[in-house]
């Protein structure tokens, strides 16, 4: 069996990478996030397994070193926060339009702005609404444990593989930052040269007998044929939507309100959920797995049992909107938020539901 | 068994390496454990601390309401979590620097005189180890052999001659306790 290890989320996605057979990563330094590429500084993979590990001149660079090594048809990643986020937004863009994979961590922070450095989940709508320019989706996956920062890596690089299409991990500070018991997963090798060629025929890795060569570009000057491939972009995010919707449940069987959160919010949700099913209130949690696509089925038919909602985000509600489209009305939708770094307790949630539900 | 607590003091105290060596030991004893720190500027100068929960079941949230226990070492951090602890918790702080002292009654108070007992010891850095002596027994929590595995565990080898010392000041801890 594997050991079981203590370590920060942080910790956990570079050790998560290495074990991957990720080739490279890309990046530049920015709390909360920056024990990503300390830790693979500090575990130097390219005396091991070869994978390249770069600290970038800034956010715009790392992300179109990434958007290169992709085109080759390698596994490559970059990470950052926020603002470094923003900044990589034309990158990621590019990289969606070109149909490539790859793996992109946002471990967010306070905003608008600069912002702070503590706990946020502000960057909701720009990582699942497209975030750069044009009609595109990122899968995104946001991990609630240290054990999720881990296998998001592999999952989010294989489904980045799987659809051609670049994946986030959307994580807040306090997943990253915190400590807990993980497994990382299993080493395996890098891809071969010829691993590759087999597996990723589009990829811009030299002729090799082909009578071509494969060109990678999101630039297409005829508007008929950008049409045609914004229509295969769409025809992907559907089958996406179809195959790969993550959610958990938590007492939601005999809920009579249900609590819809993310991320490490999810956790501290739960918290208040035990809290009050000790009170004999019957609430449940839906957690998102994948923000996009966004487990509407299931909330559509939880709406169909509870007679109310509640989101709790750390954001002026976001999420929300999405839960809304769900449930089309049938019952009440209410937003519990802290903003600017400021995690709420569970005591708040706790009053938050009783208030808008039970007159408390 | 579930244990929630909180650490909290000034910067440089070694108010997160004592969460830390807690959350190992926590490991070496097969517990579920978290360990939060509230990272920041705060922690260069000013006030740090870190969340632990040890468990045997799964832990829910990392982010607490109220505690079982605080471990207090500084006056701030004993004007924002005295009020924090749960009825029947324990409180653990050291006298020094503390002008307001607790007024709880009822919760368990324990005044440890660990900045005193460092210098009995003579070496400053066991401070936290004094503190964490004395929390695990106050609250029966883990055995010192777990510390030590967790100790074992995290340092680099070239500092395992300091093990006895923070084995001695763990003692010393658990002394001020009993």
């Amino acid at each position: 069996m594997e050991e079981v290890k203590l370590m920060k989320g942080n910790e956990a996605i570079a050790h998560a990478a290495i074990r991957y057979g990720m080739d490279a990563y890309f990046g530049y330094p920015i709390t909360p996030q920056s024990e990503v590429l300390e830790t693979l500084e500090a575990e130097m993979p390219w005396e091991t397994t070869g994978m390249v590990v770069l600290q970038a001149e800034s956010e715009v660079a790392a992300i179109n070193m990434v958007y290169g090594g992709a085109a080759s048809g390698k596994a490559v990643m970059t990470s950052s926060s926020s603002p470094g986020v923003s900044l990589k937004q034309e990158g990621i863009s590019y990289i969606a339009a070109s149909e490539i994979p790859a793996l992109i961590v946002n471990v967010m922070r306070g905003g608008p702005g600069l912002g702070t450095i503590q706990p946020s989940q502000a960057d909701y709508f720009q990582a699942t609404k497209g975030g750069g320019h044009g009609d595109y989706h990122l899968i995104i996956l946001s991990p609630a444990t240290v054990q999720e920062m881990a296998d998001f890596v592999g999952l989010g690089m294989d489904l980045a593989f799987k659809w051609r299409n670049p994946v986030m991990i959307l994580a807040d500070g306090v997943v990253g930052q915190m400590m807990e018991k993980v497994v990382l997963p299993p080493f395996r090798p890098r891809r071969t040269d010829e691993e590759i060629r087999q597996q990723c025929p589009w990829a811009a890795n030299g002729r090799h007998g082909r009578d071509h060569r494969n060109v990678v570009t999101s630039l297409e000057m005829d508007p008929e044929r950008m049409e045609v491939n914004n229509n295969r972009l769409q025809d992907t995010y559907r089958k996406i939507t179809e195959a790969e919707v993550r959610y958990e449940e938590k007492f939601t069987d005999d809920a009579e309100y249900l609590i819809v959160a993310f991320g490490s919010v999810a956790r501290i949700c739960l918290k208040a959920i035990e809290e009050m099913r000790e009170q004999g209130i019957k609430v449940g949690l839906l957690r998102p797995i994948t923000l996009w696509p966004f487990p509407t089925k299931e909330i559509e038919r939880l709406s169909k049992q509870v007679k109310g909602i509640l989101t709790v985000e750390l954001n002026a509600g976001q999420m929300i909107e999405d839960v809304k489209l769900a449930v089309e009305g049938r019952v009440p939708v209410y937003h519990y938020g802290r903003m600017g770094g400021i995690v709420p307790a569970p005591a708040e949630i706790e009053e938050s539901l009783k208030s808008h539900f039970l007159n408390v | 068994m579930k244990e929630e607590i909180i650490i909290a003091g000034f910067g440089g105290q070694g108010v997160l390496s004592m969460g830390k060596i807690l959350a190992y030991a926590g490991l070496m004893d097969n517990l579920e454990v978290t360990w939060m720190p509230a990272y920041g500027p705060e922690q260069r100068g000013g006030t740090a601390n870190v969340t632990v929960i040890l468990s045997d079941k799964p832990i829910s949230s990392p982010i607490l309401s109220s505690y079982d226990t605080a471990v207090i070492l500084n006056q701030q951090s004993l004007d924002k979590f005295e009020s924090k602890v749960k009825p029947g918790g324990t409180l653990i702080y050291d006298p020094y620097g503390i002008h307001r002292a607790p007024t709880r009654t009822d919760i368990k108070v324990l005044a440890i005189p660990a900045m005193d007992a460092t210098l009995e010891l003579g070496n400053a850095k066991t401070y936290n180890m004094i503190l964490l002596g004395a929390l695990l027994s106050a609250r029966n929590l883990l055995s010192t052999d777990a510390v030590v595995r967790g100790l074992k565990k995290t340092l680099p080898e070239r500092h395992h001659h300091l093990i006895p010392l923070n084995v001695d000041a763990i003692a010393k801890g658990r002394s001020l306790v009993e």
